[in-house]
């Protein structure tokens, strides 16, 4: 019986990576508290939704976990394909939802192929360069570019900024663990600033308000500046230790919008304060610390690259959230990583849990 | 191959693990950033969010006061509030107004006049502001809307109370209208210290006694504290200081009187007004024709808008305030004064009236009545209206002194009216003329004698509105007392319940009675045996008083025929009046545009007033004395 017992944990459990879980689980619970809180604090709906969609992404992570880092690299190019299917066929007929074009309706069910491709760019790329470990020619980047290049521009076509933000340095992140030169990155980084004006001129009318309210919210306090106004009201008048959990007035009282989604951060960071917000980023932390460190335990460039990149996205939704809710970074619609309520996010980030953890207990499979 | 592989692969790691290393550096960095900016919201911002998100808890809604009623002398309601439904949206909360507005039309009744109206509000107040989309929603349509609203974010039904004038375009130029309040209403506002009492208060006092009274009539706007949400829903109240309603006018105006004479007006242009002499009550004040003040309340359409403003009968102008007339012969009687007073005529001097008046070598003047009036001294001048008198009277006295005493008697000038938007008129002077005229030759700027000899019979320059014809005439039936017209005689406070009487403001004209004495004589004479005698041969009573006709055309040297000149062009009739003879209770002015002779149009109407007024007074006063003999008795002021 006990051996049964033992047997089935650690089929469960022997391709789970411990650290990881473990501040995965707390930030769950960290999210189910505070969703519960940010919905009025007398319902369990939304809580229990989340609950359910981390379930069901648990499912996934374990799934995926169990598969070998080979088997994860099969997929990369038929994923990255029906990705980027999809994302044609959303730029072609689309559903148009909230005035953007990013869902595709298949008749049994809706479909967000953006979030597909959070998944298969970095996987894609990866595979594409440990195909090359020989040595990479200029023409290699450049493909690379172009596979990078493509999903981007259809998505901040759709258009959603934040989604291709995330996409292209989830690529980029690849290409830089490769070894891009610092030349080539910085020059480029100096095309892009000197392109400016043009992007600027390309951006949409709400994506150009959103920047200039980021640099001046209080142009447009009733309006686009709104947001911002609100949130860094409501994080710092948190204080150091916070209102209480369930006590924010600003949460309460519904001054801020969307804050079971991208603007939890605000209801967090009333409610618990600057020692919640540490503990938050203490855990964050702790997830890319381990990821880094399984990136560079890893045996192959495949799962090096790979890791090292899921990992580096991940830190860089955290950044590019916490940075617009408390008012360093223009709103461009990124949901705080494992916190915010979703359950596409939930799924699309375990499934990248699950691909690092995979590499994390594959590896001496792979290197006898 | 293998060892070249091995080499590139070692090199590669060698890479990664310096690009991980320098990620890690900037994931640290980046951490820091974000760590320095919540101890600066946190901790060093701290007290300035803290009490930021106080205030944005608390919120002090104002309580719009009830606005004070106005109402007739007796008692009866002209201008009410009901307080209805309404359908209120405010635009910049909407993306797609029009078709919001489309969908709108399938759970209520919103017409096309609706949406003009609708727009013009728009183009006139800022995105941000609440704006009717319709009034006096049915329960059905609240209803009905009210189990869509999630459908129409911005939209919302609101209880509001409304201004109703029941009476509708009746004596709506002395009511006046409330409106919605216009960016130049709002600075007004703002400059004059008032603002926190008109928040929350959409609409303000535009014209009459709704304009000129707004102090009174607006009430002190309470307020309350209330938790909101940022949707500025309002979660429960925490302190409430209550509004005090607006105080109650108690007008001058015999609402009555004012429906039979508008009535009597059939569809002529024109103008009276009526004054209690001893007082200064205007008991009614005519300007024909009229509007629905009704229409204003929530911003007029513009199909009504444009009917009302480029129609050329100018409903909207307001003739008894503002309307500048030539008085013609109905400034007779004090020219007749003036001279008396000024001894350039005694009552029995009479002069040989050959049917016109000439200045050697300059022109001829000519009288109506061809032939002439034989022998006419002061009674018949004003009795038969005979012009030569006047003609010649006029040449030989000079314009200033006429001007002086016209003044006097409160022609030409400001009455001091208690509402707003009074007209002059003109008086006409060697000073006036000098500036009338300042930029012409000098010869054109002189005052000539011949200027003088048309307005000695009230044509020529002279122009002055009903109500400064009115006022003298009631002077003068108050034996040279004038009472400064007024349409507020009682406030009553809401917040103390008491009610204020307006004292009447009374001046004692420098005027010796015996001369008015001759002069009231003379217009007694006019209704009993002179130019409007047909028209009070029934009359139960004694009246007095004086007709005119004033040319709109000149005609040069022609027979005025009024059936030759087109109808813009015909003269306009007056008729000044004022009875009982005796004991004057009642005075008027009336003026009827383009009607021709004064006594044809102008006297029947005076007479239906004088009928109505004296007969309904001596109904209602046969048991108590005449509140209009307590007030004689005020102390009086001499006017300088």
């Amino acid at each position: 019986m006990r051996e049964l017992f033992s047997r089935a944990y650690s089929l469960i459990a022997r391709r789970i990576d411990g650290p990881l879980m473990l501040a995965m689980i707390v930030l769950v619970s960290l999210s189910l508290t505070v969703i519960y809180s940010a919905s009025g604090g007398d319902t369990f709906a939304r809580a229990l939704g989340q609950f359910r969609n981390f379930c069901f992404a648990l499912v996934a992570l374990w799934i995926v976990a169990n598969l070998s880092p080979q088997t994860i690299m099969r997929f990369a190019v038929p994923l990255y394909i029906v990705a980027l299917g999809l994302l044609i066929a959303v730029a072609l007929f689309g559903d148009i939802r909230n005035g953007a074009r990013r869902w595709l309706n298949l008749g049994v069910m809706v479909i967000q192929p953006s979030e597909m491709m959070k998944i298969a760019m970095p996987l894609l790329l990866a595979w594409f360069f440990h195909l090359r470990e020989e040595g990479l020619s200029v023409k290699d980047y450049f493909f690379a570019g172009l596979i990078l290049a493509i999903p981007t521009a259809l998505i901040m076509r759709q258009p959603d900024l934040g989604t291709s933000i995330l996409i292209f340095a989830s690529g980029f992140f690849v290409i830089f663990l490769m070894g891009l030169s610092w030349k080539i990155i910085f020059s480029a980084l100096g095309a892009v600033v000197a392109m400016m004006p043009i992007i600027w001129q390309r951006l949409h009318g709400y994506q150009q308000q959103r920047v200039l309210t980021f640099l001046d919210p209080a142009a447009d306090p009733l309006g686009a500046g709104y947001h911002i106004i609100q949130s860094t009201i409501a994080i710092g008048s948190g204080g150091v230790l916070g209102k209480g959990w369930l006590l924010g007035s600003q949460t309460k009282l519904d001054f801020i919008p969307e804050r079971s989604t991208d603007f939890i951060l605000a209801v967090f960071g009333e409610e618990f304060g600057l020692i919640g917000n540490l503990f938050l980023f203490t855990l964050y932390l702790v997830i890319i610390g381990r990821g880094l460190m399984i990136a560079l335990s890893a045996p192959t460039t495949f799962s090096r690259l790979l890791a090292g990149a899921i990992t580096l996205t991940f830190f860089t939704y955290a950044f590019v959230n916490i940075g617009m809710v408390s008012g360093i970074l223009p709103v461009v619609g990124v949901p705080l990583p494992l916190i915010s309520y979703g359950g596409t996010s939930m799924l699309s980030m375990l499934i990248g849990f699950g691909i690092l953890m995979s590499i994390s207990t594959h590896k001496q499979l792979v290197s006898t | 191959m293998a060892s070249g592989s091995m080499r590139n692969k070692e090199a590669e790691v060698t890479v990664f693990r310096e690009r991980i290393f320098v990620s890690g550096l900037i994931v640290v960095v980046l951490f820091l950033v974000l760590i320095s900016r919540m101890v600066y919201l946190q901790i060093i911002k701290r007290e300035h969010y803290f009490t930021l998100a106080e205030s944005n808890r608390i919120s002090v809604a104002p309580l719009v006061p009830q606005r004070g009623l106005i109402l007739d002398r007796n008692g009866e309601v002209l201008a009410a509030n009901f307080s209805a439904f309404t359908l209120e949206v405010t635009p910049s909360k909407v993306a797609d107004l029009e078709r919001a507005l489309d969908d709108l039309s399938s759970l209520i009744d919103v017409q096309a006049r609706d949406r003009r109206r609708f727009k013009k509000l728009m183009e006139e107040s800022r995105s941000f502001e609440s704006l009717p989309i319709r009034n006096r929603l049915t329960e059905t349509e609240v209803a009905r809307f009210s189990a869509n609203k999630y459908r129409f974010p911005g939209f919302e039904i609101r209880a509001r109370l409304f201004r109703n004038y029941p009476f509708g375009e009746t004596a709506s130029h002395a009511i006046g209208y409330i409106g919605r309040i216009n960016d130049t209403e709002l600075k007004k506002i703002e400059s004059g210290g008032s603002a926190s009492n008109y928040k929350g208060s959409d609409h303000i006092g535009k014209l009459g006694i709704e304009g000129s009274f707004e102090a009174e009539l607006h009430g002190v706007t309470g307020s309350e504290q209330v938790e909101i949400d940022a949707g500025g829903r309002a979660i429960r109240s925490l302190a409430r200081s209550e509004p005090t309603s607006g105080n109650n006018l108690v007008t001058t105006i015999d609402i009555k009187l004012q429906q039979i004479i508008e009535k009597a007006f059939k569809d002529s242009r024109g103008t009276l007004v009526a004054i209690e002499p001893s007082t200064g009550d205007i008991l009614a004040l005519v300007s024909q024709p009229r509007f629905d003040p009704n229409l204003f309340v929530d911003g007029i359409d513009p199909t009504n808008w444009d009917a009302l403003n480029t129609s050329i009968d100018r409903p909207l102008f307001n003739r008894a305030l503002k309307g500048a007339f030539p008085p013609g012969s109905t400034l007779k009687p004090f020219l007749a004064l003036s001279a008396l007073e000024s001894g350039k005529r005694t009552p029995e001097y009479a002069i040989r009236d050959a049917g016109y008046f000439a200045l050697p070598g300059v022109h001829r003047w000519m009288d109506d009545k061809v032939g002439g009036h034989g022998t006419v001294d002061m009674y018949k001048s004003i009795v038969e209206s005979c012009n030569t008198y006047y003609y010649q009277l006029a040449a030989e006295t000079d314009i200033d002194v006429t001007a002086a005493f016209l003044s006097k008697m409160g022609i030409g000038v400001k009455t001091g009216i208690d509402i707003d938007g009074e007209a002059d008129g003109i008086l006409p002077s060697r000073s006036w003329k000098e500036k009338r005229f300042a930029k012409a030759s000098s010869e054109a700027r002189k005052w000539y004698t011949g200027d003088s000899v048309s307005a000695g019979i009230g044509q020529g320059y002279n122009a002055y509105t009903a109500l400064q014809m009115a006022h003298a005439t009631a002077t003068i039936a108050n034996n040279g007392i004038a009472s400064q017209p007024r349409l507020v005689r009682q406030i009553k406070d809401a917040a103390s319940g008491i009610t204020k009487d307006v004292p009447p403001i009374l001046k004692r004209v420098e005027v010796s009675p015996e001369n008015i004495a001759v002069i009231k004589h003379a217009m007694e004479g006019v209704a009993k045996e002179g130019t409007s005698a047909r028209v009070f041969t029934k009359a139960a009573y004694i009246s007095a008083g004086k007709t005119g006709t004033a040319q709109v055309f000149g005609l040069k040297g022609d027979k005025y025929i009024a059936g030759k000149v087109a109808e813009r062009l015909r003269d306009h009739a007056w008729y000044i009046a004022y009875a009982p003879a005796d004991k004057p209770e009642i005075a008027v002015a009336v003026l009827v545009e383009n009607a021709g002779f004064g006594a044809a149009t102008a006297a029947p109407i005076a007479k239906e007033v004088f009928d109505y007024y004296l007969n309904r007074k001596a109904a209602s006063t046969s048991s108590a004395t005449s509140p209009a003999d307590a007030k004689n008795n005020q102390p009086l002021e001499a006017k300088k």
